[in-house]
């Protein structure tokens, strides 16, 4: 118990509160779900080429355009593709991206299921 | 000259395979004695192996630019140690790493299991044989460390820059004992299934293997993300990469391999799964080498590639894997005796849930990591898979995962009950009341964030209590699943608590926030030997009258002439202070980034308590032994 | 029965996802966007470089003639590559060359023009890089041909002998 307390310490002391940045957060964030085009292995949150600095001022001017995440999402993807995104919207192209590991999560609990829990209670 | 032994060194261990596979198929139908002479010849190939890279070293520290490998990687202003790893920081010397490593493997092999059938033994050195070969060929025909030049050039094109660094000198060789290492398990997993070996024992001898691989595995990947946060320029330490996604793969069927084993070891059932995970770990191995090295995916590693190299991986990864089927289906004889008989609280089932969700896990990965690959080949449609796809698919299924890690271990063989009821649920209270608490003075109202730090203080204090109450009884595991847990808090905290502030200053100029100020006083420019470095010196000054002073630097390399900057870190135990600097084009602000990253080290220290607690685990086996 | 239909799906799902790597090798892996698509120009105001005077593309780009944007900077040394024919494509009567001067400094963008000659009928100034994404753009230089208020045809990297006469074949 003695660790807990140290821990509440801990936080108390640092105090490391995220208010105030609400703003910068949704930049980043979405910064964060935009791939570079020059680095392309990086998202534009992370790369520092010319473009990804231009590609951050862009989304900070939208949002204070009044642009919610989604316009800007769309808004960008009419200039660069899919492709752009990070997070791919479930739709047609992705419906086995998003399902089938869930499909997998699926059988193996069956198997598990059927092959151990039932087998035993017969 | 070093350059001409070393691939004459190659071919000669080529011609060996030869020898060991005449001598062992000629062994294996003859006598009931091991020929030593097999022995002799593995060893004699490792050694030209050996040879072959000293050649590869030698030319490199000479800076010999009559080899192309050399030339193409190398430059004389690098500093000697940089020579030295930028051997195996290219395709070629990286590949000849792997050959290394793998008859490396198998030659600890054959001394190390001399209390195994002969049959089965002489079989394992023959499925190694066969990677080994394709490995040579691969080298020899695509991938030539030794190609010569003519006219010689003066000078070399020099090494990228950022893998002029000490944690990724050491990062491949560690990290390939791991992911090459995986091949011992492939090639007598195989042999064991065509000869009908598998016993209790067998899995008992597997599993040091197994040890090996996960340990050095799991320890070239936190090299390789340590690397990735000081010198990639964000913080940042996993990217969700194709090539971080392919060490991960191998990394879960090996974990889940690593529980498996252990009830085969113990109860000799679930062997045909055993078989399977063996066989899958390093196909995934293969696979993620094609992946990155073919060039189909972008990433970090993908060297300069032809497609040459990306059709001969792919045609002889789908020759193991047709060849691993072939012996499954024929020859593989499901010999369980035990399948029913455990109740479903049990540990058993409890090692079947582990699995279930590793395997979840890796189909997350593989399926995010190629399905633009298979997208884009059917609809021509180009996608990105990224870091939002595997929080959204991975972070949920995380909650039940640590509640079943702290639970599991309690757990008894065949039938159990479940013990110290009280203190279950009174921790998982405290864990509870304790998360709503830390979350609620930081006003962050998200459910998924208080119940997965729930789970994680769960694990946390269960594996915590065990070190006090269990007196070693199975003191391995228990450090392993507390290391496990510590990393998911200090993860979790380490995004929640994370601050950062990215703004253009100038010299002379001020920041202010309502945190800290943040004063860039002066730069300095320092020439070093083969980069001319811009260093900055910024002031911090907290809230609370800290001060600190942080020493960014921007390094412009000589030769590839590229620009890098270098983080300065300042660590201590509750917090990172990372800053970078950047040049902003045409303008004579720089841009600064700075962050205070709770926990950093935690992420670290927990990594290294989960392999160390592998490596107890091994250690006590040889004890035991 | 059932033991032999599983070996055949695996086999066949392999050789499935061989053949899909096997063609999955011949695409590129560097992602361009897709440049055939026809697109609406953007409008924007920006200022003009020697004048400094504020302008909306709307009074330049006027309809039933060919346009060709052109992003570039002094800073940019495939920029002086493709030179000689925006100078080429200058001297054509039924197409006027529009610069955008991305991310540079005025002097340096001025000396650039007195050193190579000036093909630019206009030249928007783009400091901070934002105009030059509202058209899609992610370097320099990429060159954008516009008719009727539609981007025609996108060229990503400096003009060559091809992209050159394609645009000439483009506005005959």
């Amino acid at each position: 118990m003695k660790k807990i307390k140290y821990l509440i310490v801990i936080f108390l002391i640092t105090n490391l509160s995220l208010s105030n940045a609400q703003e910068s957060d949704l930049q980043n964030k979405i910064t964060k779900n935009l791939r570079c085009l020059i680095c392309q292995g990086q998202s534009v949150y992370e790369s520092d080429s010319e473009f990804a600095n231009s590609l951050k001022l862009v989304v900070q001017n939208k949002l204070d355009e009044g642009l919610n995440e989604k316009q800007i999402y769309g808004y960008l993807k009419t200039k660069y593709g899919e492709w752009i995104l990070f997070d791919p919207n479930f739709g047609k192209n992705t419906y086995f991206l998003w399902l089938l590991p869930i499909f997998v999560f699926i059988i193996g609990g069956v198997i598990i299921f059927k092959l151990f829990i039932i087998r035993k209670n017969k | 000259m070093a350059s001409l032994i070393g691939f004459y060194s190659l071919i000669f261990g080529l011609c060996l395979s030869f020898i060991i596979i005449f001598y062992s198929v000629r062994n294996f139908k003859d006598s009931m004695v091991f020929d030593n002479k097999i022995i002799f010849s593995t060893f004699l190939q490792f050694f030209f192996v050996i040879v072959s890279f000293l050649g590869l070293i030698l030319s490199f520290v000479y800076s010999d630019f009559s080899n192309e490998t050399v030339f193409n990687n190398s430059h004389t202003t690098k500093p000697l140690f940089y020579k030295i790893s930028g051997t195996w920081g290219n395709h070629e010397g990286s590949l000849l790493l792997w050959l290394l490593v793998l008859t490396l493997f198998i030659f600890l092999f054959l001394i190390k299991s001399k209390d195994q059938s002969k049959k089965y033994r002489i079989l394992t050195l023959l499925f190694q044989q066969v990677i080994i070969m394709g490995f040579f060929i691969f080298l020899i025909k695509t991938s030539n460390p030794f190609n010569y030049i003519f006219p010689i050039p003066k000078e070399g094109l020099g090494l990228n820059p950022i893998l002029q660094d000490p944690a990724l000198a050491i990062h491949p060789p560690i990290l390939y004992l791991g992911y090459v290492g995986s091949s011992i398990i492939f090639s007598s997993t195989l042999a064991a299934t065509s000869l009908n070996y598998i016993s209790k024992e067998w899995a008992k001898h597997l599993k040091q293997w197994v040890l090996i691989s996960w340990i050095f595995l799991t320890l070239g990947i936190l090299l390789g993300s340590v690397w990735a946060y000081y010198e990639l320029g964000w913080g940042g330490f996993w990217f969700w990469d194709p090539v971080e996604n392919v060490s991960l793969m191998p990394w879960l069927a090996l974990t889940t391999l690593l529980h498996c084993i252990l009830v085969l070891e113990k109860r000799l059932t679930l062997t045909s799964w055993v078989v399977i995970l063996s066989i899958s770990t390093f196909t995934l191995s293969m696979c993620g080498t094609f992946l990155v090295r073919s060039g189909i995916l972008n990433s970090i590693h993908t060297f300069a590639n032809d497609p040459e190299r990306g059709l001969f991986i792919l045609i002889f990864l789908f020759c193991l894997i047709f060849l691993s089927l072939f012996i499954f289906f024929f020859f593989h004889k499901n010999n369980d005796k035990n399948v029913d008989s455990f109740f479903w609280l049990s540990k058993e089932t409890s090692i079947l849930v582990n699995n279930w969700f590793m395997m979840y896990f890796l189909s997350v990965v593989l399926i995010g990591t190629v399905y633009p690959i298979f997208l884009e080949v059917i609809s021509s449609e180009k996608i990105s898979v990224g870091p939002p796809f595997y929080n959204k698919l991975i972070i949920p299924f995380l909650i039940p995962f640590l509640l079943a890690m702290a639970i599991g271990p309690k757990l008894k063989w065949i039938k159990s009950d479940l013990q110290d009821k009280k203190y279950l649920i009174l921790f998982f209270i405290i864990s509870f009341l304790l998360s709503i608490f830390i979350i609620k003075i930081l006003n962050i109202n998200f459910l998924l964030n208080t119940i997965l730090v729930t789970s994680a203080f769960y694990l946390f204090f269960i594996t915590l209590r065990d070190f006090f109450t269990k007196k070693f009884k199975n003191l391995s595991q228990n450090i392993s699943h507390f290391g496990f847990s510590l990393l998911i808090l200090s993860i979790l905290f380490n995004n929640i608590f994370s601050n950062e502030i990215i703004t253009n200053l100038k010299v002379g100029e001020t920041f202010q926030s309502e945190k800290f100020k943040i004063n860039f006083e002066n730069i300095e420019k320092r020439n070093d030997q083969n980069f001319l470095a811009i260093i900055g010196k910024l002031k911090i000054e907290s809230l609370n009258g800290n001060i600190e002073t942080l020493r960014p630097e921007i390094r412009i390399y000589n030769q590839p002439n590229i620009t890098t900057s270098e983080a300065d870190i300042k660590t201590n135990l509750l917090t990172d202070k990372f800053m970078t600097m950047n040049f902003i084009q045409n303008q004579d602000y720089f841009n600064i980034r700075y962050q205070v990253k709770p926990f950093m080290i935690w992420i670290w220290f927990s990594v290294l308590i989960i392999s160390f607690g592998g490596l107890l685990s091994l250690l006590q086996k040889r004890y035991e032994n | 029965m059932r033991i032999k239909i599983l070996p055949l799906f695996l086999v066949i799902s392999f050789l499935f996802i061989f053949f899909i790597f096997f063609k999955g090798l011949q695409n590129s892996n560097i992602y361009s966007p897709d440049i055939n698509n026809e697109k609406d120009i953007p409008f924007f105001e920006t200022k003009i470089l020697n004048t400094n005077d504020k302008v909306n593309s709307k009074e330049i780009f006027i309809s039933d003639k060919f346009y060709l944007l052109n992003v570039w900077a002094s800073w940019c040394i495939p920029c002086k590559d493709e030179h000689p024919y925006l100078m080429d494509l200058s001297v054509q009567n039924n197409i006027e060359i529009i610069g955008l001067n991305y991310k540079d400094n005025d002097k340096n963008a001025k000396n650039f023009l007195k050193n190579m000659d000036n093909p630019y009928k206009v030249i928007f100034l783009d400091k901070d890089g934002t105009i030059a994404i509202e058209w899609g753009a992610y370097g320099v230089p990429e060159s954008f041909l516009i008719y009727n208020k539609r981007v025609i045809k996108k060229i990503i990297g400096p003009l060559n002998k091809n992209s050159y006469s394609e645009i000439i074949n483009l506005i005959k």
